[in-house]
Order: C-alpha cells, then sequence, then structure tokens
C-alpha cells in the first residue's frame, strides 16, 4: 500500500531534508495504488494492479539547481538522492530565474478523497465492466472499454518550512461501442473522484445507442457549418486554448495571447459576451488539489469574464519580473453556461451538426491557435430541431479561439475530462474535408 | 556481495522499521551506479520466486519482468540550464495466465513476500476475470531460451558523459542560434538506458540492456513589425544509439541541398547555425497557393507519414479492435491481407517491419514476452501481405509463433503489442535526392516533422512540415509558408512515384508513440530513402485571429 497519511509522508520528508547539505532543498514524495480492467471485443484483454511511490529531490547552491528522483526509501537510498541532486546542483550552471523557495503557506484541505472510490477491488471493477460488456452483448455489438481507479497522495516539502500533502481518489471509465459491421460507433469517457457518481450502466447505453444511431452515415459537403458540441466535444478542443493562458510565453510574442506590438491581451475582449470561464478548486462537482507543484495556493480565480481575459498565469519568475502577483495555472477549468440541455439546443438548431467528440487534434498554426482534428464516434445531421440522419466524420480546422468568438448557445456545464464543460452551439465552424474512418 | 544485494536478501532496510510496507531494497542512482547493472544472479532469483508463487496458485503460463529504468535529460533554455534531471525506477511486474485469462501485477518492494504477494495478485485478478472471457487466450508456443543477453550496439554509454560536457554542448549550440539573431532557442537532450530481466515459466531468463537517446532544438524568430513568429526544430532523429551519435562525421551527412541531411552521426551545431537562417526564410516565406502538388518528402518528414499512415494501420490489435477505445482500429481489416491482392500503395511500397536494425530504436534481442526479434515484410510491391503480431494474435493469422512486437514502457505496465520498426525500402538504384528533384515540374520538398493528425481508422491525414521548399521546372526557387497536404492512405501511397537509393537511405522516429490504457509510451524508428509522391492535396493553412 503506497498511500502515505500526512504524518508518514512528513516524517520522510523531514528525514530526507535533515541529510541536505544544499542551501536549500525541496523533496516531494508521491505514490498511488490503483487497479484497472481493459476489455475488447466483449471480453476482458488485460487487467492489472499497480502500486508505486516515488521521491524526488531538487537541491540549489547559489542559484545552482540539480534533481535526482528514486523509487526506494531505505535511508541510505534516502542519503544517496539527495548526494546525487547535490552533485547535479554543483555540476549545472548558475540559474538566473532561480527563485528562492517559499516558506510555510497555509493551504485549504481538499475535497479531493472518497473512501468508497478508495475501497475498489479487482472484484469491483469486474462487476461494473460485467454490466457494460451485458449492454453490448445484449444488443448484438461489440464493447471495448477502459476502467481505472486510484487513490494517490502528493506531498511537498522544502528547508524553508513549506509542506503540502494532499490525499485524492479517482475513477474514469469509458467505452467504444461499436456494430457488427463496423459501420457505427458509440463512445463516451467520465470521471469522478467519488464512486457512487458512476453510472456504467447508463454511459454504456448512450454508448451503444450512438453505435447503432450513427450507422449508415451519409456524406455530406465538408465547409462551414452550425455545431453543437456536446461537452465532450467541446472540452477536447479547449484543452489546448486553456494551455495557452500563459503571460510569459504572451509576452514573449508567441502565443494567441499576445498583443501585436507587444505586451499581453489581458483587460482584452478575445471572446464573445456570453463566454465565461474561471477555477475553482473547492468547485464540489470537479475538486482538486489545493496546491500547485511550486507550493502556490491554488484559489478561485476568474481567467474569462463576459469574454474579457481577466487573468493570465504567471510564474513567480515572471511575476516578479514584471512586478505582479504570482498566479498559478488552473488544475481545472469551469466554463459556465445556461440551464439548457443538450436536447434543448439541438431543438433551437435549424441546421446543424452535432458532435459527439474530437480526435487526434494538433496545433497547426501556434500564433492563431488553429488547431485540425477529425469528428469521432457520433456525427449528426440537425435539421428542424431534429437529428435527421448520421453523417460521415469530417476533418476540421478551427481554432477554438475563433470558435469561442462564434458562441450562439451553452447549455448546462456538466464535469468532463478536467473541466465543467456545457454543451455549445458554435457557428460557422470550418470542416475542411471528409473522413472515411467509423 | 554488495550491501544491496544484502539489503535485498535480509530484507531489512533501515527504513523497514519506520514503514514496513516501504520497499527495502537500497539503491542508488549515482552516474557511477547507474552504469553497474543490478546482479543478474539476484534478479533470477527473484524471477523465480515470482514464478513459482504464480504457478503454485494455479497459473499455467507465467512471465516476471524486472526493470530497472534510467533517464536522463539536460533542457537549456538561451543562455541558461532549466532543467537536469536524472530519473530512475526499479521493480518487477508479473503477468500470469490462469482459466484463461490474464492477468497483471507490479509492486517496487521487492522482497521477498512483496514479490510472492505480486504474483498471487496478478493470478487471483485472473481468475477473477476468467468469467467475463468469451475464448481462452491462445498462446503461440515459444521455446525457452535459457539464460541469454542482449545489448544495444554502442561506443559511448551516455550515461558516462559527464553533466557538464552535455550543458556545454547544448549552452554552445544555443549561443550559435543567438548569435545568428534568433530571439529565442531552447536545446535538449534525452536519454534512456531500460536495464530489462524476462523470466518465463517456459525456461526463459533474458537480459537486456538497451539504449536511446535524442538531441532537439527549438529556434524561434519574430517578427517586430508583423508580430508574427516562425521556429524551426532540429532534423535530428532520436535513435538507438550511445552518445556518438552527437560526435559528426562527414560521410554520415548528405550535402548538395537546401539543407544538411545527417544518417548515423549529428552534427548540431551545422543544423542550429542552418536552422537559424531557415527562420529567417521562413518570416519572409510565400505563402502556398493551395492545389495538387508533387511532394518530395525527406526521411526526416517522411517517417512520421509511415508511423502514422503504414505503422498503425498494421498493428493487428488495432486490426482485431483491441484498441478501439483508445488509439482506434483500423482501416486494414483481415479480408484484405486474406485477399493477398489488397492494393495498398504503388509498386514502388516495400515496406519492411524490422526488430534488428543497427542504431534503430525499435532495436532489441527478445520482445517483453521472450521472443526472439527478427524482420518480415508487412507490404510488398504495394499488396498488403502481413501485420505486427504477438503471442495470443499469432494463431489469428495462422502463425506457428510470434513476430515479437511486444512491449511495456515499464515494470508495472503490462506488455502489449507494440509497433517494431516500420520502413520503406529504398530503391535499388543509386537515385540522388537532387536527381530526383530535376524530374519534378510543380512540386514541395520537405523537411523535418511539424504538425500531424490522423483519423482513428488511419484514412484520411493532414500533416505538415518543418521547412517546404517551392520547386517548379526541376529547380528549388525558393521557401513556401503554411503548407499542409491532406490525403487518404490508400489514395496517397497509390502517388508514390519513385524511391531514392539507398545510399539517401536514413532512420528517423519517436520517443513516445502513445498506445494503450493505461497509455504507455514507446520508441520507433522508421527509416527511407526520400521519395517522390504524384499529385497530393496541400492547403494553405494560414490563419489569422480577428
Amino acid at each position: 500500500m503506497a498511500i502515505l497519511s500526512k504524518e508518514e509522508a512528513q516524517t520522510i520528508l523531514k528525514k530526507v531534508l535533515s541529510f541536505s547539505k544544499a542551501d536549500s532543498c525541496e523533496v516531494s514524495l508521491n505514490g498511488s495504488n490503483g487497479g484497472n480492467i481493459r476489455y475488447a471485443r466483449n471480453a476482458v484483454s488485460t487487467a492489472g494492479q499497480i502500486d508505486v511511490m516515488s521521491l524526488s529531490v531538487n537541491s540549489t547552491f547559489g542559484k545552482k539547481t540539480g534533481s535526482a528522483s528514486i523509487n526506494e526509501f531505505d535511508d541510505s537510498s534516502l542519503k544517496k538522492v539527495v548526494s546525487r541532486a547535490e552533485e547535479l546542483a554543483k555540476l549545472a550552471p548558475e540559474n538566473p530565474e532561480f527563485m528562492p523557495l517559499l516558506g510555510t503557506q497555509n493551504f485549504q484541505e481538499s475535497k479531493t478523497f472518497n473512501e468508497h472510490t478508495a475501497a475498489m477491488t479487482p472484484d469491483t471493477r469486474a462487476e461494473m465492466v460485467g454490466k457494460s460488456l451485458n449492454v453490448a452483448k445484449a444488443a448484438n455489438l461489440d464493447a471495448a472499454g477502459f476502467l481505472e481507479n486510484s487513490t494517490r497522495f502528493n506531498s511537498v516539502m522544502n528547508s524553508k518550512g513549506l509542506f503540502a500533502y494532499n490525499k485524492s481518489t479517482s475513477v474514469s471509465f469509458s467505452v467504444t461501442i461499436r456494430n457488427k459491421e463496423g459501420t457505427g460507433s458509440g463512445y463516451v469517457e467520465q470521471d469522478f473522484n467519488d464512486l457512487s457518481k458512476m453510472d456504467v450502466l447508463a454511459l454504456s447505453k448512450i454508448a451503444a445507442s450512438k453505435a447503432t444511431g450513427s450507422a449508415g452515415a451519409k456524406a455530406i459537403e465538408p465547409g462551414k457549418y452550425t455545431v453543437i458540441l456536446e461537452p465532450l466535444a467541446a472540452s477536447d478542443i479547449l484543452g489546448s486554448m486553456f494551455r495557452g493562458f500563459d503571460a510569459r510565453s504572451a509576452d514573449e510574442g508567441r502565443s494567441f495571447m499576445s498583443k501585436k506590438g507587444g505586451g499581453t491581451r489581458l483587460g482584452e475582449q478575445l471572446f464573445s459576451e456570453n463566454v465565461n470561464i474561471y477555477s475553482d478548486p473547492m468547485n464540489p462537482e470537479l475538486p482538486s488539489a489545493t496546491w500547485n507543484g511550486d507550493g502556490l495556493a491554488l484559489k478561485r480565480t476568474d481567467w474569462v469574464k463576459n469574454g474579457v481575459v481577466k487573468n493570465l498565469a504567471y510564474s513567480r519568475f515572471w511575476a516578479a519580473k514584471k512586478g505582479v502577483e504570482p498566479l498559478p495555472f488552473a488544475r481545472s477549468m469551469v466554463i459556465e453556461g445556461g440551464t439548457q440541455s443538450l436536447q434543448d439546443l439541438i431543438k433551437s438548431t435549424e441546421k446543424g451538426i452535432l458532435v459527439t467528440r474530437f480526435w487526434y487534434i494538433r496545433s497547426v498554426d501556434p500564433q492563431t491557435l488553429l488547431l485540425t482534428g477529425l469528428t469521432r464516434d457520433g456525427t449528426f445531421y440537425i435539421e428542424n430541431g431534429e437529428i435527421k440522419f448520421p453523417i460521415k466524420n469530417f476533418r476540421f480546422n478551427e481554432s477554438p479561439v475563433i470558435m469561442l468568438n462564434n458562441v450562439e448557445a451553452l447549455g448546462k456545464p456538466v464535469r468532463t475530462g478536467s473541466g465543467m464543460i456545457p454543451p455549445m452551439k458554435i457557428k460557422d465552424f470550418t470542416f475542411s474535408s471528409l473522413s472515411d474512418a467509423i | 556481495m554488495r550491501r544491496r544485494d544484502f539489503l535485498y536478501l535480509t530484507s531489512l532496510g533501515a527504513g523497514a522499521a519506520m514503514l514496513p510496507s516501504l520497499n527495502t531494497f537500497g539503491r542508488t542512482i549515482s552516474v557511477e551506479e547507474a552504469l553497474i547493472p543490478v546482479d543478474v544472479k539476484l534478479k533470477k532469483q527473484m524471477a523465480d520466486i515470482a514464478l513459482n508463487a504464480a504457478k503454485s496458485k494455479g497459473a499455467t503460463y507465467a512471465d516476471v519482468r524486472i526493470g530497472r529504468y534510467l533517464n536522463q535529460v539536460v533542457a537549456t533554455r538561451d543562455a541558461r540550464v532549466e532543467n537536469v534531471a536524472n530519473g530512475e525506477s526499479f521493480g518487477l511486474g508479473v503477468r500470469v495466465l490462469a482459466n484463461g485469462s490474464w492477468g497483471f501485477a507490479a509492486t517496487n518492494n521487492l522482497d521477498n513476500a512483496s514479490i510472492a504477494k505480486a504474483a498471487e495478485l496478478a493470478v487471483a485478478i485472473a481468475k477473477g476475470n476468467s468469467k467475463l472471457m468469451s475464448e481462452p487466450v491462445q498462446l503461440a508456443p515459444q521455446k525457452g531460451y535459457g539464460e541469454v543477453s542482449w545489448k544495444t550496439p554502442l561506443e559511448v554509454n551516455a550515461f558516462t558523459v559527464p553533466i557538464p560536457q552535455k550543458v556545454e554542448l547544448l549552452l554552445n549550440v544555443n549561443s550559435e542560434a543567438l548569435k545568428g539573431g534568433a530571439k529565442y532557442v531552447s536545446s535538449n537532450l534525452f536519454m534512456v538506458n531500460e536495464q530489462k530481466y524476462f523470466a518465463s515459466t517456459e525456461g526463459s531468463y533474458i537480459d537486456q540492456d538497451i539504449h536511446r537517446i535524442w538531441p532537439n532544438f527549438t529556434v524561434t524568430k519574430i517578427d517586430a513589425t508583423s508580430g508574427k513568429f516562425e521556429t524551426r526544430n532540429a532534423l535530428s532523429s532520436p535513435m538507438g544509439m550511445g552518445f556518438e551519435y552527437l560526435t559528426p562525421k562527414e560521410e554520415e551527412k548528405i550535402k548538395g541541398g537546401p539543407v544538411t541531411m545527417y544518417k548515423k552521426r549529428y552534427d548540431m551545431f551545422e543544423d542550429v547555425k542552418e536552422a537559424t537562417r531557415h527562420v529567417s526564410e521562413k518570416l519572409k516565406a510565400k505563402p502556398v497557393p493551395a492545389g495538387k502538388y508533387d511532394l518530395i518528402l525527406d526521411p526526416s518528414h517522411l517517417f512520421l507519414t509511415i508511423h502514422e499512415s503504414v505503422g498503425h494501420p498494421t498493428e493487428l490489435d488495432r486490426v482485431l479492435g483491441y484498441e478501439a477505445n483508445y488509439a482506434g482500429t483500423s482501416f486494414l481489416t483481415l479480408d484484405k491481407w486474406e485477399s493477398k491482392k489488397f492494393n495498398f500503395g504503388s509498386d514502388q511500397v516495400d515496406v519492411i517491419a524490422d526488430k534488428l536494425e543497427v542504431g534503430s530504436l525499435g532495436a532489441v534481442g527478445y520482445d517483453d514476452e521472450g521472443v526472439k526479434c527478427g524482420s518480415w515484410d508487412i507490404i510488398k510491391k504495394g499488396i498488403l501481405v502481413n501485420y505486427q503480431t504477438i503471442r495470443d494474435q499469432a494463431h489469428i493469422l495462422g502463425l506457428k509463433e510470434s513476430q515479437g512486437c511486444c512491449y511495456a514502457d515499464s515494470w508495472d505496465s503490462i506488455q502489449f503489442q507494440r509497433m517494431p520498426n516500420v520502413s520503406l525500402a529504398p530503391d535499388n538504384t543509386s537515385l540522388t535526392a537532387a536527381e530526383m528533384v530535376k524530374d519534378v515540374e510543380k512540386g514541395i520538398y520537405m523537411f523535418g516533422r511539424n504538425s500531424y493528425s490522423i483519423d482513428q481508422q488511419r484514412y484520411n491525414f493532414q500533416f505538415s512540415a518543418q521547412l517546404a521548399y517551392e520547386v517548379k521546372d526541376g529547380k528549388i526557387i525558393g521557401m513556401f509558408k503554411d503548407a499542409a497536404y491532406q490525403s487518404n492512405t490508400q489514395e496517397f501511397w497509390n502517388a508514390c512515384a519513385k524511391r531514392c537509393g539507398k545510399n539517401d537511405y536514413r532512420l528517423g522516429g519517436t520517443f513516445s508513440d502513445g498506445k494503450g490504457q493505461p497509455s504507455q509510451v514507446s520508441a520507433v524508428s522508421h527509416g527511407s530513402a526520400t521519395t517522390r509522391f504524384n499529385g497530393v492535396k496541400v492547403i494553405n493553412t494560414g490563419s489569422k485571429l480577428g
């Protein structure tokens, strides 16, 4: 069992620090214990239980830092990993961007741990997968899926007195259900901290109905369309945009957040007025740890308010250089929405395309955040407020920044991937070619 | 007896008194010790504990992998070092077949009791899951090899090269770029050493020492008036080699084209100097007019197209549906293989799967289920003739043995089918790239990997390059920007018109191909000579924010 309590982690970290001869030292200790079960062709393919813990040391002399990590914890190993980090630090050139370590900080207690999830066994997983397989078998479809749960702890301590600890659980499930002919495919994915929220049966039924409903897709011409993005599709395409909320790359002129002629787009109306994005580690639907790797506290932060960029993340170094307070990246984002369901958005659409998810998204132009990728596992044509027929998958070439300027409506946010994301109705979304993939 | 052996055998490290559940097998990762592998006798003892425990609980087959994975990263930016890190992970994974089902468990607690417990847990998982199986796992026969070993052929173990030497190399590279007017430059060295031991109930005890290295950089320039920026990455390749890859040799260079290219020795200084010039040219390059072009693809670019459009769709697990929920399936269904006439590409397309090529990322002696490695044809004169398989798939193709494509990225990952090196054979002529260009009326000559995206069955793809040169009437006349080609795999490979000769053959590769759930990475090379594809659709990807 690699899940150490706060006190156990503290004991090891203190011991490691006691071996340090450096000017300053930071040690992190992380562990996880979890299992997974994978299935395909309506049978289990692999399953395992994995228990790991590792420790890493950053030692600094002046402005020279070295790092070393290890997954063995007897005194002799702990001493040697410290001396190895110190050896590397002495060999390293000075880092002009080195920031002195933070001292003691206060962090809120997170809500990331759940007892039921922590108590999961291989039998719990097999039973859940059994339910998913039954859905596929009963409908004469093929299921391939993955269920994984883990309990982890993360802790960090430094020689200036900072100590942070977090314990969390997660359970994640995804399944692709396809028809036997290979002409239809459906997909769902979901993750929670709390096992009791995970309804494998209901999720599998959605994937099965998409597998059946997407069979016999018709080809329609690529071009600009109004799209309704399910929360998963929206989450897929917005991930890289969230990573762009970084002051440094914007200031350096190499991001979509860079202003022509220098500076950042902080304070600019970059998106439609109905776009509001924030992060909050204490959000009960989407809890996260309350500190980041630098030892900075994570707090509720508005990133976009009424379409205006309100904050960019500043590392401690960049904040000092710019004379502002550091602001860490969020671990998860909430995009606010309304009360409408996905069905409501479909009903209000005269002509459009419903997208279940996107796939293989890659950056084409980092300056405008132009992305390319494809639709997958259920793409449908909507006319007069109803789904009319399944359509063949498209490749898209589109920027999420442009997309969030074309928002017609946002529905009720749901937990999807690492965010709370609403279904979205977007006009003029660019599809550039057709794909035969199913 | 060395101290670490003593600690293992007595199970009584000092840490154990405080935390009995913690590992007590003490080792270090100092450079000196990193060079000393764990004693093979000790690994055999640990393996036998796992195998015996699995058998005693009813496993019909078991294998155990004891892995020590070392990695080192040196990362720099401009005139400073961003990170120097040494990572090490050591532990044991045991996989068993019981009641016809697989089970797996892994631990880094390497005392005898914990090893046995992991094996027992793997058997319990297998038995628990067997009720969800529709048919039992069928393993292709495999003989035991006894005690054998294999090492990456190398001249200089990169882990023996002092850190200051690596730092100096990278900072000098950065300095060249900054001197050439780069606004920013970052450069990195990644080094991996897998010390892995495999043992199975069939009597194999295989000790392997595998090395990989990857130098890379990115040079950025910004046009102050337009606010536009451009970058150029290194045209190096990750290799299954030691530090000798970074010692340039003139005979390993190909000169005479618009870009100097490298075979099995890389000149990082020369490349960064060229890159710094290229970025300025990219800022001034002409936007590509969309349309059909003949593409001349350098191996530094073509490797990724081979990887995505030939390597992945010929993975048998994808064909069968085992990756349906993650990496995807494949358009190369079994009926296409069975027909023996599926026209994957033109008669220029000979694709070889290989696990042996010296210097390649995929080269090993044995795979991660104890199968001796080899090479075989996948596409022969354009026709699909084979796939990539492991032991529990071989029977599906009527094969009597596995093709040795099993790999796990760590001791705590379950091994499964991964891509071998998949390479396009060069032509038997001595055609050079410069000669190839002379025949092209309207074309684009591409170098280096950039944006890449392909659908989950590997039909529709879009790729772009680090450098795209306009070719007109047999001459390179300038640089294009915003060029990407979109095509369909079968159409694209049927447009393969000509390959250069073996003197132009080079390896490209990827350090971190992702597949599986939980996701695992693997490193794989793809060789080719410069190759021409006729009449491919090119789009202009230029875009603007309002």
